[in-house]
């Protein structure tokens, strides 16, 4: 018993200590890191000219990632943190934690104007509901047809999961103050709320619900990895919210070349083509061969987003909104 | 007995009182942690009282029904011997092994809108039934729980001596008079620490409680913990959460054991029972009716998760192999830590129970609470201790391995705790007078008695850990992945059926370090 407690920990010592390059740590969320993720391709790219080892930590989703950053404080091993999103930002900016990057992004293809000095987007996306045309033959136009369809859905829970606070501030950048009437409205439609992301849409694909709650991209995986073109994105004329998701240098980082390196990579030709297929988001700079088919199918004229500096507020007013909404 | 009692005690309560702070250490610690970092005061909103409000209710009824529903389930494998009878015991561990997310998709295979019942009640021209609600909170934890319970209870029915039926038979009782004077005495004191286990396991449900709960009415305490630490980052209202959670919990816990009454039914020669009591064709029929319903009831699921694993089990990863073998290397480990404080406390248990019985029941409670204590708030606990003096990431399998040991030590504590009374019940007195040496009466006397609750509480905590996402989420280094992990990692990448492979993996390998095991333990006894 013992002994095997000592080889865990020695093996992973060993892990640890072997590297004699610089190291630069970049903290993520997990789906980046895995195996199926952007992580291993871009690992490998930016360590053919960094002459460093690229280390990327996996840690939960965007929010318990900057959990984690503040949980760490000043004594983070991380240099860069990659993965938070719009809604994240001013919160991630009151930490203090982080440094300004001092680039300017040329070429940039988000639907929106980007000034924010600490961090920098590397990849976008639209919220949406996701459906199977196979089994929605009419899907909704509009969240006012979703209203006044039967077609249930299955969302995440704004307390727990990115894309569930996605829905409440596009609900509430859609419908302002009625917004908890109209939650109210829609609850009867509401199959069920999940923790996260995935096992909402495993439930979907079950064919538990008419549609999910998910991204603009969503149907671009199944085409690309799947060859199943079965599966498309509601588009809503009311606009679709956004989320941008971002990275920044950490203040007390001891690798600040390295770090300012990594930066700039991140908006490279390299890194961007790498994101659309790995990801599955829109990548911050559009690569000069373009988006792979099932990318550029959905384009919306009204991108919605609450400016980072309200989300907060915002946020608190519509989730006890969304609470008394759907508690009842 | 009094110069007996003197050389045994000092080793037994320097193991079990280690035990204890070792406990003790896990469970207010970290609360204690999270309340040193928080800068400000918090106070509970009124969506935290329903969450309360929610968590107790819904652990209540799914204790009350499990055990309900698996008392004549564990009355009729008591009473029957049939082909498959082994077979059956072994899936009856097997809901409760399953890690949540692979339990909650094979659940939806048969109770959902798609699901089986839902198409065979479409095709039959009816409706199709939505389970989201309290309902499907009740039905995935009774899912969970009802076999746990059923096992425990069985083990109940083993420890009335197959002479007492004998001497029922021949005094002619009716099955109701052996209900009231042998199985009702054996179920006071067995009752209420399986309520007790799983109110607390359905406590700290959270994701279940979410998905099939159908919306934030669904809400347990346990999600208003991580709200407050990944969202709001509100430490000291997670360390006030977890502070309720906890105090609920040990109130429960201590109500629970103080009305447990244990029967003390003597020795027996430990040959087969035959149930002259159950011999009648009504009662055949009925048992028959149990075991057939509770089958079908736990089978479904597990058929469905069987196919919907096998037709992407051509495809793994092979990250799968190192992750399994950390799993496994974990779950060893962390059953071999759980069953010795198992072992600790429940001889000091034992020896404080014919001194101070209030005492006794003290002790037996902390060990329970370690399922009171949130997971969250442990691992972020952990880390905030941890990290300012050494480096989490090479600590993170360790400390895995530590955390499930306790999280599962209620388990191997419920399943041990019996055995190691009634051993000395019943030949306590024998082996005093015989003089026995410490050595001789565990070869003896108490080796026997507690092999096959040990072989069953090893399988337990080994198969708990190996389906646990726990900790390892907060302290994993880069590359050390566990089956869980790459299960998670693979349905964030969309790429659920491959998860469901991973799933099945998991599974397997779970069931057969369980089976093994258990079967071990049973090995070379009348079962």
């Amino acid at each position: 018993m013992k002994r095997s407690l000592l080889t865990a920990a020695l093996v992973t010592l060993c892990g640890a200590a072997w590297a004699e390059a610089p190291t630069l740590t970049v903290y993520t969320y997990d789906s980046f890191v895995s195996d199926w993720g952007p992580g291993p391709a871009i690992e490998a790219a930016f360590e053919e000219s960094c002459d460093c080892d690229l280390v990327f930590v996996g840690a939960g989703d965007g929010a318990a990632l900057l959990a984690r950053m503040k949980l760490e404080g000043a004594r983070t091993k991380a240099d860069v943190v990659l993965g938070l999103d719009t809604s994240l930002i001013e919160n991630a900016k009151a930490t203090g934690l982080f440094a300004e990057h001092g680039i300017q992004p040329s070429g940039l293809s988000l639907p929106v104007t980007w000034d924010d000095s600490v961090f920098l987007p590397y990849d976008w996306g639209y919220f949406s509901f996701v459906y199977d045309k196979t089994r929605l033959s009419d899907a909704p136009d509009s969240f006012a047809a979703l209203l006044e369809s039967d077609v249930n859905i299955i969302i995440q829970d704004p307390r727990s999961s990115t894309p569930g606070l996605g829905l409440l501030l596009w609900v509430k950048a859609v419908y302002g103050s009625d917004a908890q009437t109209v939650w109210e409205a829609l609850s009867p439609q509401i199959i069920t709320v999940t923790k996260g992301w995935s096992e909402a849409y495993g439930m979907f694909l079950e064919g538990e619900s008419d549609m999910v709650l998910s991204y603009t991209t969503s149907p671009a995986y199944h085409l690309i990895a799947e060859g199943d073109d079965t599966k498309a994105a509601a588009i809503f004329d009311e606009g679709h919210y956004m989320q941008i998701e971002v990275a920044a240098k950490v203040a007390g980082t001891d690798q600040e070349v390295l770090a300012d390196a990594f930066l700039e990579f991140m908006l490279s030709e390299t890194f961007q083509a790498i994101l659309p297929t790995t990801n599955w988001m829109y990548p911050a700079v559009t690569p000069s061969g373009g988006l792979p088919d099932g990318f550029d199918t959905y384009s919306t004229q009204h991108a919605l987003l609450i400016p980072a500096a309200n989300v907060e507020a915002v946020r608190k007013e519509a989730l006890a909104e969304w609470l008394s909404a759907l508690s009842r | 007995m009094a110069v007996r009692a003197k050389s045994i005690n000092p080793v037994v309560i320097f193991g079990g009182s280690a035990a204890l702070l070792f406990v003790a250490l896990l469970t207010v610690g970290p609360l204690i942690a999270l309340w040193m970092r928080a800068d400000v005061s918090t106070r509970l909103s009124g969506s935290n009282w329903s969450a309360i409000r929610f968590t107790v209710f819904q652990a209540t009824l799914s204790a009350i029904i499990s055990i309900s529903l698996a008392i004549p389930v564990a009355r009729a494998l008591a009473r029957r011997q049939f082909r498959g009878r082994a077979l059956l015991l072994t899936l009856l561990g097997a809901p409760f092994l399953l890690p949540v997310i692979v339990a909650v998709f094979g659940l939806l295979a048969v109770w959902g809108r798609s699901g089986f019942v839902s198409q065979l009640l479409i095709a039959s021209g009816g409706e199709r039934i939505s389970i989201y609600g309290l309902t499907g909170v009740l039905l995935a934890h009774v899912f969970f729980n009802l076999p746990l319970v059923a096992r425990l209870i069985l083990q109940g029915w083993g420890q009335i001596p197959a002479e007492h039926f004998r001497l029922a038979a021949q005094l002619g009782m009716r099955p109701a008079d052996v209900f009231r004077r042998l199985e009702w005495p054996m179920l006071r004191g067995i009752l209420p620490g399986a309520f007790l286990l799983v109110f607390l396991l359905c406590t700290t449900s959270f994701a279940v409680a979410l998905a099939l709960g159908g919306g934030p009415k669904a809400t347990t305490i346990e999600l208003a913990i991580y709200q407050a630490l990944r969202f709001e980052f509100d430490l000291g209202k997670a360390a006030l959460l977890g502070l309720v959670q906890f105090s609920i919990c040990a109130i429960v816990a201590f109500w629970s054991l103080r009305a447990a009454v244990n029967a003390n039914f003597g020795g027996g020669l430990s040959g087969a029972v035959k149930h002259w009591d159950a011999s009648s064709q009504v009662l055949l029929w009925q048992d028959r009716l149990v075991l057939l319903g509770v089958s079908a009831f736990l089978g479904a699921p597990l058929v469905a998760i069987l196919i919907r694993g096998v037709p992407s089990l051509g495809n793994l990863p092979v990250t799968v192999w190192p992750a399994a073998v950390n799993s496994v290397l974990i779950a060893l480990s962390s059953a071999a830590l759980s069953v010795f404080l198992a072992l600790s406390l429940a001889a000091m248990i034992d020896l404080l129970k014919s001194r101070d019985s209030r005492l006794s029941s003290t002790v037996e409670g902390f060990g329970m609470l370690t399922l009171a204590a949130s997971p969250f708030v442990l691992g972020t606990g952990l880390f905030i201790v941890i990290h300012p003096v050494a480096d989490p990431f090479a600590l993170a399998l360790p400390i895995t391995a530590l955390v499930n040991a306790a999280i599962s030590l209620p388990l191997t504590l419920r399943a041990l705790l019996p055995a190691l009374q009634r051993q000395r019940l019943v030949y306590g007195k024998l082996a005093d007078s015989l003089g026995m040496s410490s050595w001789v009466r565990f070869r003896v006397a108490i080796w026997p008695e507690i092999r096959r609750p040990l072989g069953f509480s090893t399988g337990l905590a080994a198969a708990l850990s190996m389906g646990d996402l726990g900790v390892i989420t907060l302290f994993a280094p880069p590359n050390v992945e566990t089956l869980p992990l790459v299960m998670y990692r693979l349905m964030g990448a969309y790429r659920i059926e491959d998860a469901a492979s991973v799933g099945l993996v998991l599974v397997s390998l779970t069931l057969t370090m369980f089976w093994i095991f258990d079967r071990g333990g049973r090995l070379g006894h009348q079962s």
